[in-house]
């Protein structure tokens, strides 16, 4: 039986409202924390929990607390990125479109953590109803007393507000984030200096996925030793996965780090298995930066070992046998899809988000929309498969922000783990130019290509 | 998206005036800036869904910023409309997730219904279509939105059901509607 640490009252009725979250048990962390607990004691707890970033990157959530500059006086803000974008993700939506009192129990508490006084959730402009929502319990939290001046009697005053964006899916980059919070394009900010020293309108700034913060409450309720003994590992704790694609039951789970990828995908308490019962081609376990995994990776590991939902295991092998466990975006893939057509897709994706502060990403994403496109659509010439891998690696590291290593590991991905697809498209353009978009009937194999292995 | 010379006329009234200053109450006295983006959403709502440039001084003149200021902003990001569109705005995600439960296929019937291509609006300016980027509904694929709202789990049906609540008139784009 899994653990339920985020999701645990999501099925009682009128949870969404102030009444209902507060009758069961809501805002305790805030009472236990300012009453009892020092600030630094509190970022001891989340220290001890090994809580790590769902956004992603997988930092531990502690340390990234401990950076933030106090020495210098200057106020410090907690932000909490809802700007969910990455495909596959849509568990940040989930918690706050359903349970938003959680998100802001957890702002609270984080923010006398770490000493705020004006904290902010930065959600995409997209979820505007979700914007409202949050708008609404924000307005809840100030009439009941737990935001506002002099909260509990304690002298400390915190007020926390909602901000919107508008579409832009490189304001997930931290310091894009905060450009875009000072009311400007979302363009990223070359670090140092962290925005734990010089942040938003350069304050020390922390920024931290809306997920781990909602984890906040349960780890200063029941401390921080009670969280870490879930999990396997580093990876302790739940952890949200939203399942999308070719699965049975697509949706969000709480899940104990540390199941394997075969119950997750097969039971039928999670994913039930695939789609019309077609078999499984791909998968990609977080979100479309993270490299695919062909069939024969998913449910065991290169080493033969059993793959777990853990940040460790499923980065097993590197990207060379391995992926990612990224933000949770559990995308299936059966056999009717077109991994060229897919890979083309997020190029496009890349292409389109893409900020166009530094060349490698602005230019090279375009080109491999391009390149890809074109072998898509069966123009495609031999070369252009090598000439992919060419682009990909100049882009990979040579950007400020991530934005251009998550643009190339899919292409990267896709090339090392399906070249003879690849390699099929160029050279029976024919056949491919007479398909469905995504192929109704499953890709054709054919027996004579043989993959050349990819060196990297 | 190019810059649209037609004309928009510009209703900065109480209702919105209020809401403004609401937002603007979120944010520092000297740091009135960073509600920039908030208030563009709440002025375009009220102005037919875009911003011309008349509109977008008006706000530079509300924040007390230079225009240029805005319109770097507006043409950063995508929900801005620079040009007039439609008024109900189908915008179907088409990335990998939605893609392969057939979200372009049911893109593509959605504007041979309307005798539109992507990216166009219908003679009587009621509809226009377009593929946007990943929403966050992968879960819930195909899917649009429209407004302030998303519309999941769609179909060919679903569609022609849409299509026609949007002509009868019944279908709210940015109200505000929580259902407890």
């Amino acid at each position: 039986m899994a653990t339920k640490i985020l999701l645990e009252h999501i099925n009682v009725p009128g949870i969404k409202t102030y009444e209902v979250y507060r009758q069961q048990g809501g805002y305790r962390s805030v009472e236990k924390a300012l009453k009892a607990m020092t600030p630094d004691e509190v970022v001891e707890e989340v220290k001890t929990s090994g809580l790590r970033g769902r956004g992603g990157a997988g930092f531990p959530t502690g340390m990234k607390w401990s950076f933030i500059d106090k020495k210098s006086g200057k106020p410090r803000h907690l932000v909490c990125n809802a700007d969910e974008s990455e495909p596959g993700t849509f568990k940040d939506r989930f918690l706050m479109e359903y349970i938003p009192h959680l998100l802001i129990e957890g702002m609270i508490t984080s923010s006398y953590a770490l000493g705020c006084n004006l904290s902010y959730i930065y959600i995409r402009g997209e979820y505007m109803w979700v914007f409202h929502i949050l708008e609404k319990a924000i307005k809840e939290a100030y009439a009941a007393g737990w935001l506002g001046k002099n909260i509990m009697g304690t002298g400390w005053d915190l007020d926390l507000h909602v901000h919107c964006g508008a579409g832009a899916y490189i304001c997930g980059e931290e310091t894009a984030l905060i450009e875009s919070l000072e009311g400007k394009r979302g363009n990223p900010r070359i670090k140092p200096p962290f925005p734990a020293v010089s942040g938003l309108w350069a304050n020390p700034t922390v920024v931290n996925n809306v997920e781990s913060i909602s984890a906040v409450p349960w780890i200063v309720n029941n401390t921080g030793a009670e969280y870490a003994k879930i999990g396997v590992g580093r990876s302790t704790g739940t952890k949200l996965f939203s399942a999308s694609g070719h699965c049975k039951n697509p949706g969000v789970y709480e899940i104990d780090m540390g199941m394997t990828v075969d119950e997750f995908m097969n039971s039928d308490e999670y994913l039930g298995g695939m789609m019309d019962d077609r078999p499984l081609k791909g998968l990609i376990p977080g979100g479309s930066s993270v490299p695919i995994l062909p069939s024969h990776l998913i449910f065991k590991t290169a080493a033969g070992e059993d793959r777990l939902m853990t940040y460790e295991s499923l980065a097993d092998g590197g990207f060379a046998t391995g992926s990612s466990l990224g933000s949770g975006g559990f995308i299936v893939y059966n056999d009717t899809a077109c991994i060229v057509r897919n890979t083309w897709n997020f190029s496009r994706f890349y292409h389109h988000e893409s900020c166009g502060q530094c060349s490698p990403c602005r230019e090279g994403t375009g080109w491999m929309e391009k390149v890809l496109h074109r072998i898509e659509n069966g123009h495609g010439r031999e070369e252009d498969i090598d000439l992919l891998w060419d682009i990909q690696r100049k882009i990979e590291g040579n950007t400020i922000c991530p934005l251009g290593d998550a643009a190339a590991w899919p292409v990267a991905a896709a090339i090392r783990h399906f070249r003879d697809e690849f390699e099929y498209h160029v050279r029976f353009p024919e056949k491919i130019k007479n398909r469905d978009h995504f192929v109704n009937e499953p890709f054709e194999k054919v027996k004579h290509l043989v993959a050349r292995p990819v060196v990297i | 998206m190019e810059i649209s010379h037609a004309k928009q006329v510009i209703n900065i009234d109480a209702k919105l005036t209020d809401r403004i200053n609401e937002l603007l109450s979120h944010y520092p006295d000297d740091k009135k800036k960073s509600a920039l983006l908030p208030v563009l959403h709440e002025v375009q709502d009220a102005h037919d869904n875009w911003l011309s440039i008349e509109l977008q001084d008006k706000v530079a003149e509300i924040l007390g910023i230079k225009p240029i200021e805005v319109y770097e902003v507006v043409s950063f990001y995508t929900m801005y409309n620079q040009k007039p569109i439609g008024k109900y705005m189908f915008e179907f995600c088409r990335t990998s997730c939605c893609a392969i439960r057939g979200a372009e296929n049911l893109m593509e019937y959605t504007c041979d219904k309307l005798g539109v291509k992507e990216g166009e609006t219908t003679a009587d300016g009621l509809f226009t279509v377009v593929g946007v980027e990943c929403l966050g509904a992968c879960g819930y694929a195909p899917m649009l939105q429209l407004g302030d709202h998303y519309k999941e789990h769609l179909n060919k049906e679903k569609v022609d059901a849409l299509i026609d609540d949007c002509r009868a008139g019944k279908v709210q784009l940015h109200k505000l509607t929580i259902t407890e």
